[in-house]
């Protein structure tokens, strides 16, 4: 139970920061890479939860969910999200050699490149999430397809909100 | 004055089997200088897509700045200045006329001759006097190109500005499969929409084309190989060289004025900032730092980019001077302005601008700051100045498709360019190439 608090109070952390988005300074960000380095240590191997209140079974049907969606003008995961992004971060620990690319996007209004710079701020929040449960860097790539990949076609709201993303897709698992 | 000419399209359509992108005016100029493009003698043996005279009648139509006279109305069809009867084109109310004509050399030679005369003669006079006589010999398969080179000497003596229709626009086509982006083309057509060509074909995306000064290379970012990178093609082979894949970001490429260098965004998997790229000797120089989004550089000269930040919140446009590398803020109106040019006499600055909510494009005066708004649609992004700055190509979306739009930069003048089918985006207008 004790390792899995630890995580969980990462976790909280992490979304306090992610809240305020990249508004926060880099060393700040140096700061909570430390913090994931702590967290590596706290992490059992796959299967052998003792500590997190995660079954193998329940990060294997968390981990389903690949695609996370933001608010506009927003990079911040809702909590739930984050259960699943642990999910995905248990299965990078537990299997060294798995890979993941990160893609964030945006919706189709306003300038393209500075939508890849809001797309990288999504991709990168999720990648934060990973590295605090425990990925390696080596493990996640990310890439910010700002405006540029839109998952539904369409203009309007409806549209936006399946757009306004971050998917997890596996180069090697 | 404005005239809005609604459902009234002019149609600018060459019925050929590589044309691909139409340009209609939709809003044009009541003041526009009434003039005639006479077919030239012996065009009309050409094929439809190389008869000089009506290459060159579209040209002027589409530029909006001319009211053409309809060829079907007239009476007569002089070719060289003796036949021309000056009292019927004056009582046509015309002020300029332009006669010519095509004389084949070979079956593969052609001489172009013709003369353009100022039917209004402020100076007096009872015989059209000739604004400009030229003769030019070209192989058949350049008529077109010099049809608009004629245009470009056409407009220039008329309006006092140098002509873009030699020009060529580069764009992002997107083609969907099965409601999913399937393949990007990076595609390169003349000014008029003619010949469009691929340079690049793949199933990622493709952005941010930018034509180097000479017009022989374009850079461009592909994410073909699933991230950011940015590469530089030669535009008449197609041959092209990586230049950056830094991590993260590698994104918005800008020649320098001499060619010699590119501005660029690196993320750095960190926070997109401004970098130079000496293209020469590979030297990486960044130029601005700090943890807000710096991105799109644009020359304003050989010393000073614009970019967009939001140092201060929201996207706003700022100047950098290289060699202080002090920062001035340019755009205080609207809580978003982005992705900055400015035309070749420094007179405007034109940008992405948000206006209650609706993404616009205007052109802020920058003599007094003062910002008109040029576009009515409410998705308009990736203005693009033509070489002489006269015009703004963007891209806007109509009907649930992403299209190109054209705006004077008066916002007098309106173009709508509607595409058959998938998305065209991202266009980038060439310098002129004649």
């Amino acid at each position: 139970m004790k390792l899995g608090l630890c995580l969980k109070l990462g976790l909280v952390t992490l979304v306090s920061v992610v809240m305020i988005g990249c508004a926060s300074k880099p060393k700040h960000e140096a700061d909570m890479e430390d913090m994931s380095g702590e967290g590596i240590s706290g992490v059992g191997p796959y299967g052998t939860f003792t500590g997190s209140d995660l079954t193998p079974e329940e990060a294997e049907a968390l981990r389903q969910q690949r695609v996370f969606y933001f608010t506009y003008d927003s990079s911040s995961l809702p909590p739930e999200d984050l259960r699943a992004i642990e999910a995905h971060a248990y299965y990078l620990v537990h299997h060294p050699h798995a890979r993941v690319r990160i893609e964030g996007s945006t919706d189709s209004r306003g300038s393209r490149e500075y939508n890849i710079a809001l797309g990288e701020r999504r991709a990168q929040a999720v990648a934060r999430a990973m590295f605090l449960a425990g990925a390696q860097n080596d493990q996640v790539a990310i890439v910010s397809y700002g405006s540029e990949k839109p998952a539904v076609q369409g203009m309007n709201e409806e549209a936006w909100r399946y757009n306004r993303r971050a998917e997890i897709v596996y180069e090697a698992e | 004055m404005l005239k809005r000419i609604i459902g009234l399209f002019v149609l600018l359509y060459f019925p050929m089997a590589h044309a691909y992108l139409e340009i209609e005016i939709t809003q044009g100029v009541d003041a526009a200088m009434p003039i005639a493009v006479v077919p030239f003698q012996g065009a009309d043996l050409l094929p439809p897509e190389l008869n000089v005279s009506d290459v060159i009648h579209a040209d002027l139509a589409r530029s909006g700045e001319f009211k053409l006279f309809a060829e079907t109305n007239m009476a007569q069809k002089p070719s060289q200045v003796a036949q021309v009867e000056y009292a019927y084109w004056r009582n046509l109310g015309l002020e300029a006329l332009l006669i010519g004509e095509v004389i084949p050399m070979t079956t593969d030679r052609f001489r172009v001759r013709f003369s353009l005369l100022d039917l209004v003669m402020k100076n007096g006079g009872t015989t059209p006097t000739p604004l400009l006589v030229r003769e030019f010999t070209t192989d058949k398969h350049e008529l077109r190109h010099l049809a608009h080179h004629i245009s470009d000497l056409v407009y220039q003596k008329l309006t006092g500005f140098p002509g873009a229709f030699s020009s060529r626009i580069a764009y992002v086509g997107l083609q969907w499969i099965n409601g999913k982006p399937g393949q990007y083309r990076l595609e390169i057509a003349d000014a008029d929409g003619y010949n469009p060509q691929t340079l690049l074909k793949t199933g990622e995306p493709i952005m941010s084309p930018a034509w180097s000064p000479d017009g022989k290379q374009l850079a461009y970012v592909s994410f073909e190989n699933h991230r950011s990178e940015i590469y530089i093609a030669n535009v008449s082979n197609g041959q092209r060289k990586k230049v950056s894949n830094s991590p993260g970001i590698n994104g918005a490429p800008a020649w320098s004025p001499d060619g010699r260098k590119l501005a660029l965004v690196l993320s750095n998997e960190n926070v997109p900032k401004i970098y130079i790229l000496d293209l020469a000797t590979d030297k990486l120089t960044q130029v601005t730092s700090g943890t807000s989004i710096d991105t799109e550089p644009f020359w304003f000269d050989s010393n000073h980019l614009l970019f967009t930040s939001n140092r201060g919140g929201q996207p706003q446009i700022y100047k950098v001077n290289l060699t202080n590398k002090q920062v001035q803020r340019m755009t205080f109106t609207g809580e978003y302005n982005a992705r900055a040019s400015v035309t070749p006499n420094g007179e405007y600055m034109v940008m992405i601008h948000r206006n209650q909510g609706r993404y616009h494009i205007a052109a802020q005066n920058l003599k007094n700051n003062h910002i008109l708004i040029l576009t009515e649609t409410s998705m308009d992004e990736s203005p693009s100045l033509a070489p002489n700055g006269r015009m703004v190509i963007y891209g806007t979306v109509d009907r649930n498709k992403r299209v190109l739009s054209a705006v004077s930069i008066d916002g007098r003048v309106k173009l709508r360019i509607p595409t058959q089918d998938g998305d065209v985006q991202e266009p980038a207008w060439s310098p002129l190439l004649m």
